[in-house]
């Protein structure tokens, strides 16, 4: 008894001198998978059985393509939602309805890389209607419906490369931006066929404002405004006082095309680039830009007919700062900036340079006053560039190494990721002092307050989304599945509550309470309102038809049975299209469908929805089809054959179900 | 919550209406004077797809079948329940409709269309007929008025 209290003092005096490491020195990380974890941790994060988590967490999928949802704090993934990169879980990307939603100017891409969540915004505040994501690689934007969880519009944007400052929006959702990581020459295949080495003289960069219709979630390309080469890397819509700036953090003000570790380095500053978004959009309206040739798609899943419409866009308007001298501002900001975060005021931006020993807070004040005053040092390839020490609110001194981004709560506390000393910062936008330290697991990226990015903080949480694993689960080998850790902010010290793993890189995420996307969610469509071209509105509808080559099988699908079930006539080299209408009207009931030797994927399809799968068949035989998806007692049951005969074979084309005893 | 009272009349058990009845159409019918109501669910709401509270017999006010409403349950029929029921003797999936007015009281009828989950859990002639098919009917989530007219079609025949 008394030699296990004498441990258990060492122990927490150990425990107390680790403690006081973490929060003197940085960089300092315990050398085990053992963290300052106490024992009321877990019951934080405890949601029992039955019981529903507090927030939703979106969080990119990174280089998966995909956007998956957590419950918070449980850290239970709820959802995995297909956006960029085709599933074979659902059959997105790969049944007919969802090949038009991955269709680009470069064909059917079924792959992207996607970073940024960016919940949609009534007056500065999520809303719980629609998430957007970026696809970094083939440039895109998508927009999540979350009534359904499904992507609904998928947008390519033009004169882009490398989507990184993407999506993030205005606080009505007005617009959603879009910033060119790369530039790159524009223009006619002449004009975009130049030697890498005149960078300078060729490349250009863009920033899209992207309009989603508030009904349907169309989105079109309003306007594009032209900048300098560089690279843009994050970006922030103004609020409240700043309401109609946009602010975009760009590196590489050294305009090097080569080696850019080394050679975008070499400035002591880069900048933020202020973007007077309301007067671009007055310019716009009024017709002062130019319309270029450019060529786009945008793509919308229509809820009726279940089906993705591809539109191509030929035009883009695009606007000049150098003309339109007071849309665009270059603020200097410390060593390759990389976030660019707006506090919940509207009143300061926060950069980060990546190389910079200190966090620069600018004054949305003072840039007007500045502005105002054509405080101006100089100019960045003809757009005026605001002095430093007129726009600055103030430096965050030796915060950490590598801040990359900043997320905030509602008591005017900053939250700042530090990328190389792994750790999250706490510290007060009125005095800019730090005030808290926790060490993260490992190399964290970005970080999530929920609504911490908003006019209105819900706090409690701040979490952690890591590029690098290490030990802190059980091992599967070279890879391990990145890790996103949740912390406690409701006292003055941040305290870890929970790791849990996430698909790809979870490189952002957004959370809000549940309550504001429960009520809107959709358990079933109603085959009422289906209006399919191919859709069998009950059995009596089922048929068979061949066009030629082409085999048009109109099926249904109800617990647990395929009408029709058995199918002959169907020829070698046919290309046979089943399909196949759910007619369940209950929650959670979809019915799956693959068939042998189909090189696509399965379909699911939800109660009340018709989907289609495409299938050549290739070989003589009896071929068996089923259902994938377990859904009642006589799921096994639930299947069938499709007969193919030779090519160039007369076997009469017919389709049945067929009853034991059905009589009438 | 009001009380799925019991009616002593003339129904038949085990040729069920909306759920599968694995015997089959041709069963023969129980003996007159067996319970259809289902005193077990006294007491029991739907929490979801139904009208939320059990329909009673008090609830239903049929006169003369009405050839409109009979007409509109067609079109629900032909494409939510079709696919398991036929309009005639024999089963598909699930039993045949013919007749089955005369068969099952109404209140009991909407209940299964509308309130399968309750019926499934309290309801001993649902639960017989469950451990008899082992597929549970599909809540197709029917409205209340699409329900009665379902009801006035199952009259027709
Ligand atoms: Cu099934």
């Amino acid at each position: 008894m008394k030699r296990s209290l004498k441990t258990t003092t060492l122990l927490l005096g150990s425990g107390a001198a680790l403690f006081l490491l973490f929060n003197t020195m940085q960089g300092c990380r315990p050398q085990t998978t053992q963290a300052a974890v106490t024992g009321e941790a877990g019951s934080k994060t405890y949601v029992k059985p039955g019981s529903y988590d507090e927030f939703y967490n979106f969080v990119s999928g990174g280089f998966s393509g995909q956007l998956s949802v957590y419950g918070l704090p449980s850290g239970r993934m709820l959802r995995n939602i297909p956006v960029f990169s085709v599933n074979p879980e659902s059959g997105w990307g790969y049944s007919e309805e969802t090949k038009p939603m991955l269709m680009t100017t470069h064909g059917f891409i079924p792959w992207d890389d996607s970073h940024h969540p960016e919940l949609s915004m009534t007056d500065g505040v999520p809303d719980g209607k629609w998430c957007f994501i970026n696809g970094n690689n083939t440039p895109r934007i998508a927009l999540v419906d979350l009534g359904t969880f499904r992507t609904k519009s998928i947008i390519e944007i033009p004169n882009c490369a490398g989507n990184h400052s993407s999506p993030f929006t205005t606080p009505n959702s007005e617009y959603v931006i879009s910033g060119t990581r790369f530039s790159i020459p524009m223009g006619t295949d002449t004009e975009r066929d130049v030697p890498i080495e005149s960078y300078r003289e060729n490349f250009k960069g863009t920033v899209s404002f992207i309009h989603p219709e508030p009904e349907s979630g169309k989105m079109s390309i309003a306007f594009q405004i032209i900048t300098p080469g560089m690279n843009f890397d994050l970006s922030h819509t103004g609020k409240g006082p700043s309401d109609g700036w946009f602010f975009f953090s760009c590196y590489n003000s050294e305009q090097a095309y080569s080696l850019l570790e080394v050679n975008a380095s070499q400035r002591d500053k880069d900048f933020i680039m202020a973007v007077n978004w309301k007067k671009a959009e007055e310019y716009a309206k009024a017709g002062k830009g130019r319309k270029v040739p450019v060529e786009y798609y945008s793509n919308w899943y229509n809820d009726e007919t279940h089906t993705g419409e591809s539109t191509v866009m030929k035009e883009v308007l695009q606007l000049d700062p150098r003309e339109l001298t007071d849309l665009v501002y270059f603020m200097p900001c410390p060593k390759s900036p990389h976030g660019c975060d707006v506090d919940p005021t509207g009143e300061y931006i926060v950069g980060s340079g990546k190389l910079a020993a200190l966090i620069p807070v600018f004054s949305f004040t003072k840039i007007q006053a500045a502005i105002a005053a054509k405080d101006h040092d100089g100019d960045f390839m003809g757009i005026p560039v605001l002095k430093y020490e007129s726009v600055l609110h103030g430096e965050v001194k030796k915060p950490g190494l590598g801040p990359l981004h900043t997320e905030f709560d509602a008591n005017g506390n900053a939250y700042t990721s530090m990328f190389v000393s792994s750790e999250i910062v706490k510290w007060s936008l009125k005095s800019l002092e730090v005030l808290d330290r926790v060490p993260t697991y490992y190399s964290i990226g970005h970080l999530c307050v929920p609504g911490g990015d908003s006019k209105k903080p819900w706090g409690k949480y701040v979490i952690a989304y890591n590029k690098i694993t290490k030990d802190r689960f059980l091992p599967t080998g070279p890879e391990l599945a990145q890790s996103a850790q949740l912390f406690s902010i409701e006292g003055d010290k941040m305290e870890l509550l929970l790791d849990f793993p996430t698909i790809g890189e979870p490189h952002y995420a957004q959370a809000l309470p549940a309550e504001l996307v429960k009520p809107r969610e959709v358990k079933f469509f109603d085959i009422n309102k289906n209006k399919h071209p191919y859709l069998a509105k009950g059995e009596s509808e089922t048929r068979i038809e061949r066009k030629g080559n082409e085999v048009h099988v109109w099926m249904t699908t109800i617990r647990s049975h395929f009408t029709p079930d058995n199918i002959e006539g169907v020829k070698v080299g046919d290309e046979v299209y089943f399909h196949i209408t759910n007619l369940e009207q209950d929650w959670d009931v979809p019915h799956g469908f693959a068939i042998k030797g189909a090189a696509t994927a399965e379909l699911l399809i939800m109660p009340g929805e018709t989907q289609t799968l495409k299938w050549v068949p290739d070989q003589v035989g009896v071929v068996p089809m089923y259902c994938t998806d377990f859904c009642s007692a006589l799921h096994q049951e639930m299947q069938g054959y499709v007969r193919v005969s030779p090519a160039g074979s007369k076997v009469e084309l017919k389709a049945e179900t067929r009853s034991v005893d059905a009589g009438s | 919550m009001k009380p799925l009272r019991s009616i002593g009349t003339a129904v038949l058990l085990t040729t069920l209406v909306m759920i599968q009845a694995c015997g089959g159409g041709s069963t023969p019918a129980d003996p007159p004077g067996a319970p259809s109501g289902p005193p077990g669910a006294s007491g029991a709401t739907a929490d979801k797809g139904g009208a939320g509270e059990l329909i009673t017999a008090a609830d239903l006010n049929l006169s003369a079948v009405d050839p409109a409403m009979a007409e509109k349950g067609k079109t629900t029929y032909d494409v939510k329940c079709q696919a398991c029921h036929s309009t005639g003797e024999n089963r598909v999936v699930g039993p045949g409709w013919k007749g089955v007015t005369t068969r099952r009281e109404p209140a009991w009828i909407m209940n299964m269309i509308m309130n399968i989950d309750v019926m499934l859990e309290k309801d001993p002639e649902a639960q017989k007929l469950l451990e008899e098919c082992l597929v549970r009917m599909p809540n197709q989530n029917l409205s209340k008025d699409e329900a009665r007219e379902v009801l006035e079609f199952m009259r027709t025949l």
